[in-house]
């Protein structure tokens, strides 16, 4: 192997592993906040690539239909439950914000295609219609759960998963999907050619991470959300609504997975099930770093991807095999070395 | 009318009781106490109040009915609970841990809060950065007085303040206890103390086995030979229940 061979490897490697790390990252903090290994993670990925796609072919993504359902349940879980205890200038809040804005995005959505207003509306609109997914489905599926053991929000974190991949599939049909590349230009670097996207998937990453790191040390919603995770009880008693920090983490797992898949679609193509392989690397990262913490987590989760380039590149037909036998050393050190960690606060 | 008003209350876990038609009210400013061996059911009590419990019965905060009403509703309807545990943000700096005790009141009313609470604990404000979990018992214990004091509650539930302390830091805590009655706050606090809780109390009520035997003003409760020989029969702190004994046969 020559030189630009592994120069060429590292930045492949770098750049999936970018994306790992953000989809690890978002892992944990679901996890920490409200409990929930959160499988959907990858799914949101290619509802963002996917939508994106559809909004870049002319037509309607079937996200925009979804959302609008999901606003209608939601809402009706959220009236039964307040009906009789809450002013109606509540009840009307709840029905503009869970009925109204889907039906607004729908309207758009249907509007849109066909006057092409360029890569950024349909950026934007992709954001609108695949982030409020996450909390919309905290509030139908995990809030009612919010005392149930980790086994059982597995296993409905693993239905819903099942359930939006087939959703995927009716929505966008069986064939992958690239979309536009953001801008065209590529650079060289001795004998590297690295292409602009690389650099914006990168550059996105530690944005992000970085934000999300003064999010959780400088805002006091930040602060919060850490606190639901060190001690819910104790949340609880100075006035964080549980279902607050649920829906926030569940709004920026959703966010991360929309912007990873944006990220990814002009270079990767994009199936309805190719989330599912790119969150469980992500899972990898999270799951070294212990679902607790976020360094370990985004470094772990960069190496997968530089081991997946070279791995690829030395045995591509075991790539996958030894990314995922990786995990069984690191585990075994871990519980070795490490308290075990309690299923319930 | 009183600021908390409990009628007829009872909580189970599973098919034990362990509080039983329980009835007490706070009124307005006042510091009322539940005193109580070990088990008694105060815990219980307090976690029904605040909703961290199902229970039958009402509970009433300034007439309103809080049936139904979720824990962070009741901490925005005005009410506070200090748990037995603390319950603190142990991975959290101090300062954190105030501030989140200010999350639903507004920024200018958090720095004044935060302000106020280091004048009132400047143990604090020596410890701003360094993590609950690595407090003193008794530092711990003014955290979680000064967090919950930042959400500017109307009605302050302190369970067990003095548990694990030193006698002089019981002293002192019940002391900050008792000064709070100049903000106004209603204070309902429940103790194994029952010596020093009946001396900054204005009211009392006594429960054994999860039922009130007892209700009274502070001073008579104090002086009640059957509070005496039960809960005053020894110092100023917790002993063992055999010690009790002994302290009673040595009256
Ligand atoms: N989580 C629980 N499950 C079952 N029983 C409990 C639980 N918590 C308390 N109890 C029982 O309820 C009774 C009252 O306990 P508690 O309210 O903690 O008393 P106190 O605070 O007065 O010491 C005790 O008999 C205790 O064993
Ligand atoms: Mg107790």
């Amino acid at each position: 192997m020559d030189s630009t061979i592994l120069m060429f490897l590292v930045q492949d490697g770098v750049v999936n592993g970018a994306v790992y790390a953000l989809l690890g990252v978002a892992l944990v903090l679901v996890f920490t906040v409200t409990r929930v290994v959160f499988i959907p993670q990858g799914a949101f990925v290619a509802y963002g690539g996917l939508t994106m796609a559809a909004l870049e072919a002319g037509r309607t993504p079937g996200t925009a239909w979804l959302l609008l359902v999901m606003g209608v349940v939601a809402a009706g879980m959220e009236l039964l439950r307040r009906w009789g205890t809450s002013p109606p200038r509540v009840m009307a809040r709840i029905l503009a914000v869970d009925i109204g804005v889907p039906c607004g995005l729908l309207a758009v959505s249907l509007w849109l295609p066909g006057h092409g207003l360029g890569q950024w509306a349909n950026i934007l609109l992709t954001f609108a219609l695949v982030i409020p997914i996450g909390p919309v489905l905290y509030r139908i599926a995990f809030q009612p759960l919010a005392d149930a053991s980790v086994l059982v929000l597995f296993i409905v974190a693993v239905g819903i998963d099942l359930t939006m991949t087939g959703l995927g599939l009716v929505f966008f049909g069986p064939e992958g999907y690239r979309t536009e590349v953001f801008s065209a230009v590529s650079f060289s670097v001795g004998p590297l050619n690295i292409s602009a996207q690389s650099i914006w998937i990168v550059a996105m990453a530690a944005m992000l991470l970085g934000g999300l790191f003064v999010f959780f040390e400088r805002t006091l919603l930040g602060k919060a959300l850490r606190a639901s995770a060190v001690n819910r009880r104790g949340a609880r008693l100075v006035g964080i609504p549980t279902s607050l920090s649920g829906r926030t983490a569940f709004g920026l797992a959703a966010f991360i997975g929309c912007l990873s898949g944006l990220l990814i679609a002009p270079v990767t193509t994009i199936y309805f099930d190719t989330g599912f392989m790119v969150g469980l690397k992500g899972l990898i990262g999270a799951i070294i770093g212990g679902l607790i913490s976020y360094p370990v987590t985004a470094v772990a989760a960069l190496v997968v991807g530089l081991l997946e380039a070279f791995s690829s590149f030395e045995a591509s037909a075991f790539k996958e095999v030894i990314i995922f036998t990786v995990i069984i050393p690191v585990l075994l050190w871990r519980s070795l070395t490490r308290p075990h960690i309690e299923d319930e606060e | 009318m009183s600021i908390l008003s409990i009628d007829g209350v009872s909580v189970s876990y599973g098919k034990v009781e362990a509080v039983h038609d329980v009835s007490l009210k706070v009124e307005a400013g006042a510091i009322v106490t539940v005193i109580g061996a070990n088990g008694a059911g105060k815990t219980t009590l307090l976690g029904a109040a605040m909703g961290l419990l199902e229970c039958r019965g009402d509970i009433h905060l300034d007439g309103r009915p809080l049936a139904r009403m979720l824990v962070e509703a009741r901490v925005e309807a005005g009410m506070c609970l200090v748990a037995e545990k603390r319950e603190l943000f142990g991975t959290m700096p101090v300062e954190d841990n105030l501030l989140l005790g200010g999350f639903r009141v507004s920024r200018a009313e958090r720095r004044r809060g935060l302000e106020e609470v280091y004048g009132r604990f400047p143990r604090l404000k020596q410890r701003r950065g360094q993590t609950a979990g690595t407090l003193s018992g008794g530092e711990r214990q003014m955290l979680a007085m000064g967090r919950a004091l930042m959400g500017r509650p109307r009605l302050l539930m302190l369970d067990e303040p003095s548990l694990g302390l030193a006698p002089l830091i019981v002293r002192d805590i019940l002391g900050i206890v008792a000064e709070l009655r100049q903000t106004g706050v209603a204070i309902l606090l429940v103790e194994q103390n029952a010596r020093a809780a009946l001396e900054i109390a204005d009211y009392g009520y006594v429960m054994e086995l999860g039922e009130v035997i007892m209700h009274g003003p502070a001073r008579r409760l104090a002086h009640d030979p059957r509070v005496i020989e039960s809960y005053l029969g020894v110092g100023s702190h917790r002993e063992a229940p055999a010690q009790y004994v002994e302290a009673g046969e040595q009256a």
